[in-house]
């Protein structure tokens, strides 16, 4: 056993998720991002004398659809808290956060990585309002100070002690990205900063039951950062016990030019933030009528999707886990069988042709040219026996996207890309075949049944696809037989 | 020569043509430069406001209308409440020089319903006070004898009243600063229940206790401000949504009512003799028009001063924590400073003694180790004041208090016994613990010659009421 097979680490992360809604979370200033330094500022934002608070409500309708998509308890009694602290970017001289009642308790997300699926216990889901955001390099002198993030409405997601490994921290942020960006609560870019990710790392000897001693890691804004800091801060960790260190509690910052994290401050600062509840938000209460509305609004999640397309669908678990990774893939796939209900072929048409088309002009399923009405159409010709399913993928597919027109039939009767299935054509095109090729009659009928495949692709080729396959083996099969 | 005895008598002779809106607007700027060593404005708005008033006359003109309820009433603000493009400092030197950018509900209302803004009134510090004493303009003299204080915090606004500088103000009330000022000038000074008006633009001191209060010489004129200023408003989470009743066209009432008082409260070791002889003597005057009066059983007077003081310092240390200078206001400018020295500097020089007392107050009973001993005690307290509130109000229509333990002070008197001067707000912090309107009527004379006030409460939104005994009571 080497020495890293002796610890086991305990991973919690902590996600700060922008809200999706239009105004901030207490005032009515624009919450989008990108707007020009301090743009999105009115007096309520920037904290001036004798201005209030009041609540947005749809921050609190998006904070309880990831909460009923997470199975957490919705709190019925809400109370928002002021935490007290100086800071420039934090306009008020506190933040107004659920911190100590959140509005979503407990719950989970399912993961799957390489040992398999399971759930990762979350703590809570509290709503909170963002600071603005301090730019400490645009100025030799001062520290310029945009506030138009100063008040946009933020979940902050909170898992329990509940991961062991970085896969598994990586899978947790992969599938929690994909709810948020699914349930239209958050764009889940990392990169703007409206995810963004703090893990909690510590280790102990497997079979330990106490916690080590944690090492928060802060600026991880990617998933591949949160991957490679967590690998880098467990081999560190143990790296210091082995060689008979001890860790000191710690805030680090993860620095991804060279994949290492640097300590930014030892210990936690004894900040005494005070909190209170904030006199000025009576509590809200949230009915269950609300939390009905709101779960009714709801799309079905992307994993009981997965399950249904595979059970009821006969769908392949691989084919199910891709069509359900984006909900854009979704709402087409959904689309596309409400039209026909050839649920597998309707997989094999997305993943196939559309993803390809899709890949190729770097767009997403949403951008596809093709109705899903249209493309059913055309799965429904093939489905029928009317087309192949080469010619329908390259040439009619092809047209179809050229032309703009939508109804597949009519596309391949001008095109003349009909499968035939008239008897005497078919069977004018098999006796072609095999007289043009009495070798290779002769070995088969000694035996060599296998060669039928290569009769049936001199029949496609002469036909140019258009002999139907079925009517076209009966008939090879009889003629050859037939003369034996 | 112009005179004001009522608004409504003022829109009489405006009617008439008796009189002009200019009239009233110059003669109390006429006023105002002589009484100038009063210190009651920390700013006169003389120019803008015989400007809006040129305009009122003409729309007045035109029409043959008066355009609002409060067309041409001449109106004073406390230096708490933010009134567009004018300054509005809470009396600090950490706002000297700051101009509000938008108005407060109530001054919005104000306007629109015609009113005339014509200065901004002295007060103490982020109305913090109980003396006018702790202003970076400097004291506000009570007009009746200059060597005594006009009470506080709003002291600016009840001497406006007092010497005849305005028709009315408006003032803030966290834990008697409409109500006391308006004892020790012998005026009326009305807090109407918690979230009756919008703060909506008020400098907070203590966010659950604040209330935009109104001083007048005339229960109707307090009644029809009332109206306008009252009422729902988005910007206010915590406004009540309570219809607003038309307090001006219901005050007239002879109605019996049954009237509490506290016991405890009236053989108070800290009231003045001659005020409680005044006060007892006055229930025979009470029974006389038909009113019950009554004894309550309370017990809980020696909680409500600290349970206040825990309280709203609590919430100050967090409202003012927004006084950092970094976004405005005042700030130190020493050069290569750290943050923190930067905020200490800047928080150190900018805020007086008494704020920083309680911001220190504040910070302290909410920090850990000591939240649950003090802010979670005096919550308690402030819940089981509700719950004998209720109680109370099922047997009673009204309950009667002193305003004050003692009339207007001297100057300096109590500057160095703090301990005292919160124990003088005995009397009137119960109603802004619980939310209940009060009202202090200029009612009785003491042998020193100073005014003082009776204080009466009514339940929840019972404003009416209210405004109804105090009309009944100040006819007679």
């Amino acid at each position: 056993m080497s020495n890293y097979d002796k610890y086991e680490a305990v991973i919690g992360l902590e996600v700060h998720a922008q809200l999706l809604t239009q105004s901030k979370l207490f005032c009515g200033d624009s919450a989008a991002f990108g707007a020009a330094p301090n743009t999105h500022i009115s007096e309520i934002t920037l904290a001036y004398p004798g201005t209030l608070p009041k609540l947005n409500k749809e921050a609190a309708t998006l904070a309880i659809r990831l909460g009923l998509a997470c199975n957490c308890r919705i709190e019925r009694k809400n109370y928002f808290a002021r935490k007290n602290y100086f800071y420039p970017d934090l306009p008020k001289g506190y933040q107004v956060s659920q911190h100590t009642t959140p509005i979503c308790v407990g719950g989970h997300v399912g993961i799957q990585t390489a040992t398999g699926e399971r759930n990762i216990i979350l703590n809570r889901i509290h709503i909170e309002e963002d600071a603005g955001k301090s730019i400490h390099d645009a100025d030799e002198n001062y520290t310029c100070v945009d506030y138009n993030r100063a008040g946009v409405p933020l979940v902050e997601i909170v898992t329990e002690p509940d991961m062991h490994n970085a896969d598994e921290a990586y899978a947790y942020i992969t599938e929690l990205r994909k709810l948020v960006r699914y349930l239209d609560v958050c764009d889940g870019n990392m990169e703007e900063g409206s995810l963004r990710c703090d893990a909690n790392v510590s280790i102990r000897l497997k079979g330990e039951k106490n916690l080590g001693i944690k090492v928060e890691v802060k600026n991880l804004n990617s998933i591949r950062n949160v991957k490679k800091a967590i690998e880098y801060e467990i081999k560190r960790m143990i790296d210091i016990v082995e060689s008979g260190g001890t860790i000191i509690q710690q805030t680090r910052s993860f620095d991804a030019a060279t994949d290492t994290t640097f300590a930014m401050r030892d210990k936690e600062e004894a900040n005494d933030y005070r909190y209170f509840a904030d006199p000025d938000l009576p509590p809200f209460i949230i009915t269950e009528a609300e939390i009905n509305s709101i779960r009714n609004a709801m799309p079905a999640l992307p994993n009981a999707l997965k399950e249904k397309y595979k059970t009821q669908y006969g769908l392949t678990e691989y084919d199910a886990s891709v069509i359900t990774d984006d909900k854009e893939t979704i709402t087409y796939y959904e689309a596309i069988i409400k039209e026909c209900n050839h649920y597998k072929a309707a997989a094999n048409w997305l993943l196939g042709p559309v993803k390809s088309y899709c890949n190729d002009k770097g767009i997403t399923a949403a951008a596809f040219p093709l109705s899903a009405k249209a493309l059913a159409s055309l799965i429904q010709l093939v489905e029928d026996g009317q087309c192949s399913f080469s010619v329908a993928s390259s040439r009619l597919l092809q047209a179809m996207l050229e032309t703009g027109k939508t109804d597949a039939l009519a596309v391949a009767t001008t095109l003349n890309l009909l499968q035939n299935s008239d008897g005497d054509a078919i069977a004018a095109w098999v006796d072609e075949v095999i007289n043009n090729m009495p070798d290779k009659v002769a070995e088969y009928r000694k035996g060599k049944k296998g060669l039928i495949g290569l009769f049936m692709g001199e029949v496609k080729k002469i036909s140019k696809g258009k002999a139907d396959p079925k009517m076209t083996t009966q008939l090879l099969t009889e003629k050859l037989n037939e003369k034996n | 020569m112009f005179s004001f005895h009522s608004i409504q008598q003022y829109h009489k002779e405006l009617i008439n043509s008796t009189t002009t809106c200019v009239a009233a607007v110059d003669f109390f700027l006429a006023r105002i430069e002589t009484s100038k060593h009063l210190n009651a404005y920390t700013e006169v708005y003389a120019a803008a406001a015989k400007e809006r008033a040129l305009a009122l006359d003409a729309a007045f003109t035109n029409t043959g209308q008066l355009s609002g309820p409060l067309h041409g009433v001449v109106i004073a603000l406390k230096d708490v409440i933010c009134y567009k493009d004018h300054t509005v400092t809470a009396a600090s030197k950490i706002l000297k020089g700051f101009t509000a950018t938008y108005n407060a509900t109530a001054v919005e209302r104000l306007l629109k319903a015609g009113a005339i803004i014509i200065g901004n009134c002295n007060c103490d510090e982020f109305a913090m006070g109980s003396s006018n004493e702790n202003s970076c303009y400097g004291k506000t003299l009570n007009a009746l004898d200059n060597d005594r204080v006009p009470g506080g915090s709003s002291g600016g606004s009840a001497v406006a009243v007092q010497a005849g500088l305005c028709m009315a103000s408006l003032g803030s009330d966290t834990g008697g600063s409409v109500r006391q000022p308006a004892d020790f000038c012998g005026i009326i000074g009305f807090k109407p229940t918690y979230g009756r008006i919008s703060r909506y633009g008020l400098i907070a001191y203590g966010s659950s206790f604040d209330q935009i209060g109104i001083f007048g010489t005339q229960i109707k004129d307090i009644a029809l401000i009332l109206e306008v200023i009252a009422g729902q408003d988005d910007y206010d989470a915590t406004v009540a949504t309570e219809p607003v009743p038309a307090y001006s066209t219901l005050t007239a009432s002879n109605k019996p009512l049954k009237i509490g008082f506290f016991e405890e409260a009236l053989n108070h070791p800290g009231l003045d003799p001659v005020i409680h002889k005044g006060i007892t003597a006055y229930f025979t005057d009470l029974k006389a028009m038909g009113h019950t009066v009554e004894p309550v059983n309370f017990g809980l007077l020696d909680y409500i001063v600290p349970a206040y003081y825990v309280l709203t310092t609590a919430e100050a240390s967090s409202n003012l924590s927004r006084y950092d200078g970094v976004k405005y206001g005042y700030r130190d400018n020493t050069p290569g400073v750290e943050l923190t020295d930067f905020y200490k500097n800047t928080r150190s020089a900018g805020f007086g003694r008494e704020v920083k007392k309680r911001i220190l107050l504040g910070t302290f009973v909410l920090s850990a180790g000591y939240f649950d001993a003090y802010f979670t005690q005096a919550q308690k307290v402030r819940n089981l004041l509700f719950e004998k509130t209720k109680l109370i109000f099922k047997d009673f229509d009204i309950l009667i208090l002193p305003t004050v333990p003692s009339t207007a002070f001297k100057f300096g008197e109590k500057t160095d016994d703090p301990i005292a001067m919160y124990l003088a707000d005995i009397y009137t912090v119960y109603a802004n613990l619980t939310g209940i309107p009060a009202i202090s009527l200029p009612l009785f004379r003491h042998d020193n010659g100073m005014p003082y006030g009776l204080q009466a409460m009514a339940n929840h939104f019972s404003e009416l009421s209210l405004l109804q005994l105090s009309q009944q009571l100040l006819k007679q």
